[in-house]
C-alpha cells in the first residue's frame, strides 16, 4: 500500500506560501500552470551550464580570463542567460584552493547549477566549512595538502560565486564536451576535485 | 547611491554591532579586521529592504578578506588560509 505518511498540519511558512501563491493566481499575477512549469525547469537544471563554462576556461585561456574578470558576461557569452546573477568566479591553482558557502542561508548560482544539494543547505555545512574547512573538505574525499591556502567564500549578500577547478592531468587533446564531464556539482562547489574515471582494466584471457 | 569609501588592499574593520531585523553581516566576523578584496559594486541595503523600503541610496559592497587565524583561535590549517565574506560599507571601519 502507498505510504501516505501522517497527517500534519502546515508550518508558518508553508502557510505563508500557500496563502502568497494562491492570492497572486486569485490576482491574476501567474498561473498555476506557470509556476508548475517553472519549478519543473528548475529541478530539470542540473550542473551542466557550470561545466561547460569550466571546460571552456581550460581550452581557451582568453576566455578564462573573461570569465575570471565577469562571471556572468561569461556565462551569457555561452548562451546561458542569467538574468540577475553576479557571478564571481574563483580559480583553484597548485597554491589555492576555493570552497563555497552561505552561511546565512543558501545562496547558490542555480541559474547555472541547478538545485543546491540538501547538504549545501544544511547547517553542520554552514557552520563548519567556514572554521575547519580541511576537516570538512576530507569528509567529502578531498584532502588539501597543508603547505597550500584554502580560501573559503561565504557568498552572504549579493554575489554569487562558482569553482574553477584545475584541469586534470592526462586530458590534453580532450574535447570539451568530453572535459565537461568531469566537472560535477561539487567540483564547482569546490568540496571536490575532477578525476579521471579509472578505466577497467582489460584481463588477460 | 553612496560613495565608496574603501578600496582594495584597505585595512578595514567590521563593526562589532547587534542591531534587530534581517543583517547580511554574519555574526561571526563582527569585530573582526580584514583587507578589501575588491568592490562588488553599489546594492540596496538589505536591512531596508527587509522593512519594506527601497534601500536607497545604494550602498557599496566589498569582499573582505580575514585570516582563518584572526577569527577562529585555535585555527588548525595553512596560517595563510582565508576566508572571504561580502560586507557592506555602512559595516565597515577603517582599521
Amino acid at each position: 500500500m502507498k505510504d501516505l505518511g501522517a497527517y500534519r498540519p502546515l508550518d508558518y511558512f508553508q502557510l505563508m506560501e500557500v496563502s502568497l501563491r494562491e492570492l497572486l493566481v486569485e490576482k491574476g499575477v501567474v498561473t498555476e500552470d506557470a509556476i508548475a512549469a517553472a519549478m519543473a525547469t528548475m529541478r530539470a537544471r542540473g550542473p551542466e551550464r557550470g561545466a561547460a563554462m569550466a571546460a571552456r576556461a581550460w581550452l581557451d585561456p582568453a576566455y578564462k580570463a573573461r570569465m575570471l574578470a565577469n562571471g556572468s558576461q561569461a556565462a551569457e557569452e555561452l548562451g546561458f542567460e542569467v538574468p540577475g546573477l553576479r557571478l564571481i568566479v574563483v580559480e583553484n591553482t597548485p597554491q589555492a584552493h576555493n570552497v563555497i558557502v552561505c552561511t546565512l542561508c543558501s545562496c547558490y548560482p542555480r541559474m547555472l547549477l541547478g538545485l543546491p544539494p540538501e547538504w549545501y543547505k544544511s547547517r553542520p555545512y554552514r557552520s563548519r566549512v567556514v572554521r575547519e574547512p580541511r576537516k570538512v573538505l576530507a569528509e567529502f574525499g578531498t584532502r588539501i595538502p597543508a603547505k597550500m591556502q584554502i580560501r573559503v567564500h561565504d557568498s552572504n549578500a549579493d554575489m554569487r560565486y562558482m569553482v574553477l577547478p584545475m584541469r586534470p592531468a592526462g586530458t590534453s587533446g580532450w574535447s570539451a564536451e568530453r572535459l565537461a564531464a568531469l566537472v560535477t556539482r561539487d567540483c564547482l562547489i569546490g568540496v571536490a576535485v575532477p578525476k579521471i574515471p579509472k578505466t577497467p582494466k582489460t584481463r588477460k584471457s | 547611491m553612496a560613495d565608496a569609501r574603501y578600496r582594495p588592499g584597505d585595512r578595514v574593520r567590521v563593526r562589532k554591532a547587534a542591531p534587530l531585523g534581517h543583517v547580511r553581516t554574519p555574526f561571526y566576523i563582527r569585530g573582526y579586521t580584514g583587507v578589501v578584496e575588491r568592490v562588488c559594486g553599489a546594492f540596496p541595503n538589505p536591512e531596508e529592504l527587509a522593512q519594506q523600503r527601497d534601500g536607497l541610496p545604494a550602498q557599496p559592497l566589498y569582499r573582505v578578506r580575514f585570516r582563518q587565524k584572526d577569527v577562529w583561535p585555535g585555527y588548525r590549517g595553512n596560517p595563510a588560509d582565508v576566508l572571504e565574506l561580502e560586507v557592506f560599507q555602512h559595516w565597515l571601519e577603517s582599521s
